[in-house]
């Protein structure tokens, strides 16, 4: 167990593993760590904005999920009103055709009927011409009937 | 075991000898064949074994790392990937939660230290006899007396791997120290501290005294933290010796030896690396 020149070598050896440790070993493997470290570093970045991501198009979706149900309500209800406003208009015209049709219709009959009044004054004078003719014919009593003739006449 | 029914005593004498190459006074570059000529050899001799282990584990390590760290992909790590890069996670996080100064070198020089001493005291897990008896065959073919062929297998139980190591540390915490707080800072440490006064006559007495503390607090440093290494595998070693000599029993005392010392060798590498990085910090620390 002497001090001898095993010391000196020891010590060489060991200055040149330190010195080749540190040059050709540790950069390598740290620098791979260092790298791996960033990789997952990055992964989980990425991962929680990706989760973001879908967090706000979700919330997009919904947004216009309720938008497009609003809308279609909208359109519903426009509709539904249109339709009824046409059953309104519908209607209210039919009765104005209908009160037209029937005050055309009753002039129609009154200006006939008057006609027919006319024609019929018309006849019954004729008629009663006639008649007062025959009766006159017959028996005529200028002053029996003569009156009554007249009477009817102006009646008439 | 060596020669013909070597007498315990000689049996672990001839465990605790590290293979010797160096100069001998009498036979000159040589490698030793007792620990009598190994110790004649003074200063001038390397530890075959000790080096020759350490470098080739320290090989080892830095041969998977760099495997691995050239085909490291950021994507989903595979089997060995895993293991470094827990490993070196595992170093960082241990020197980033100590050492707060701006360093390139201390986390490699951790992860080095870490793995590299732990794949040494991991030797120490393998059967005492069977390495060396190995070596005593191929010491044979080359024609060695197999009594004469010593082999330690566990670099961290020769004292000079781990005071190499520490010595390295101890160089690097002064160079840190003088890189952080400037060469007058160093001194001022080693002189104003622990004790100090206002009155300069009063701190101009503190000086010698404070030299004294912090000098034998300084050159702790490297001593323990090399001497508790050895100490601790050391004495591990010797207690696998000592089971490997009392026959048949020695397989489950073996074994539970065995298993208590995977925590050891593993906690003595992990204090070994934390200490470094405790000093080194301390170094670059403004007070």
């Amino acid at each position: 167990m002497n001090l001898n020149l095993t010391l000196i070598g020891q010590a060489i050896a060991f200055a040149f593993f330190v010195w080749f440790c540190m040059k050709f070993v540790w950069p390598p493997v740290t620098q791979a760590l260092q790298e791996r470290q960033k990789k997952i570093a990055d992964g989980l970045d990425a991962a929680s904005r990706a989760s973001r991501d879908l967090e706000l198009a979700e919330e997009q979706v919904n947004e216009t999920l309720r938008e497009s149900k609003e809308q279609a309500a909208e359109i519903l209800e426009q509709a539904h009103k249109r339709s009824n406003q046409m059953i309104d208009e519908a209607r209210e015209q039919a009765r104005q055709e209908g009160e037209r049709m029937i005050t055309s219709a009753k002039s129609e009959i009154e200006q006939e009927v008057n006609r027919a009044k006319d024609e019929l004054r018309v006849q019954v004078s004729r008629l009663a011409i006639l008649g007062a003719e025959r009766i006159l014919e017959s028996s005529i009593d200028e002053k029996q009937h003569g009156k009554l003739v007249d009477k009817l006449a102006k009646e008439l | 075991m060596a020669g013909n029914n070597p007498t315990p005593t000689e049996y672990i004498q001839h465990h605790l000898q590290n293979l010797t190459f160096g100069y001998h006074p009498e036979n000159g570059w040589s490698i030793a064949h007792s620990a009598q000529e190994a110790s004649d050899m003074g200063f001038w001799a390397l530890h075959l074994d000790t080096l020759g282990w350490s470098i080739g584990l320290g090989l080892v390590f830095l041969w998977l790392f760099r495997k691995v760290g050239k085909a490291a992909t950021t994507g989903i790590p595979g089997g060995v990937q895993n293991f470094v890069e827990l490993m070196v996670e595992f170093v960082d996080n241990s020197v980033k939660d100590t050492f707060h100064g701006n360093s390139k070198l201390v986390a490699p020089l951790a992860l080095t230290i870490f793995c590299w001493v732990f794949l040494m005291n991991l030797m120490d897990l393998v059967p005492v006899d069977f390495l060396p008896m190995l070596a005593q065959k191929v010491g044979v073919m080359f024609g060695a007396d197999p009594a004469h062929v010593y082999f330690k297998v566990v670099p961290t139980t020769d004292v000079n791997a781990t005071l190499g190591m520490a010595l390295s540390v101890f160089a690097l915490l002064i160079f840190y120290t003088i890189r952080e707080k400037g060469f007058s800072g160093f001194i001022g440490e080693l002189t104003l501290h622990p004790f100090n006064s206002p009155n300069k006559l009063v701190q101009a007495l503190f000086v010698p005294v404070n030299f004294l503390l912090e000098t034998v607090t300084l050159i702790a440093k490297p001593i323990s933290l090399a001497l508790r290494l050895f100490g601790n595998l050391y004495a591990g070693e010797l207690i696998f010796i000592l089971i490997a000599m009392i026959g048949l029993w020695q397989l489950p005392l073996h074994f539970t030896w065995a298993v208590f010392h995977i925590l050891v060798i593993t906690l003595q590498a992990f204090i070994f690396m934390m200490l470094t990085i405790v000093y080194l910090a301390m170094a670059v620390e403004k007070h």
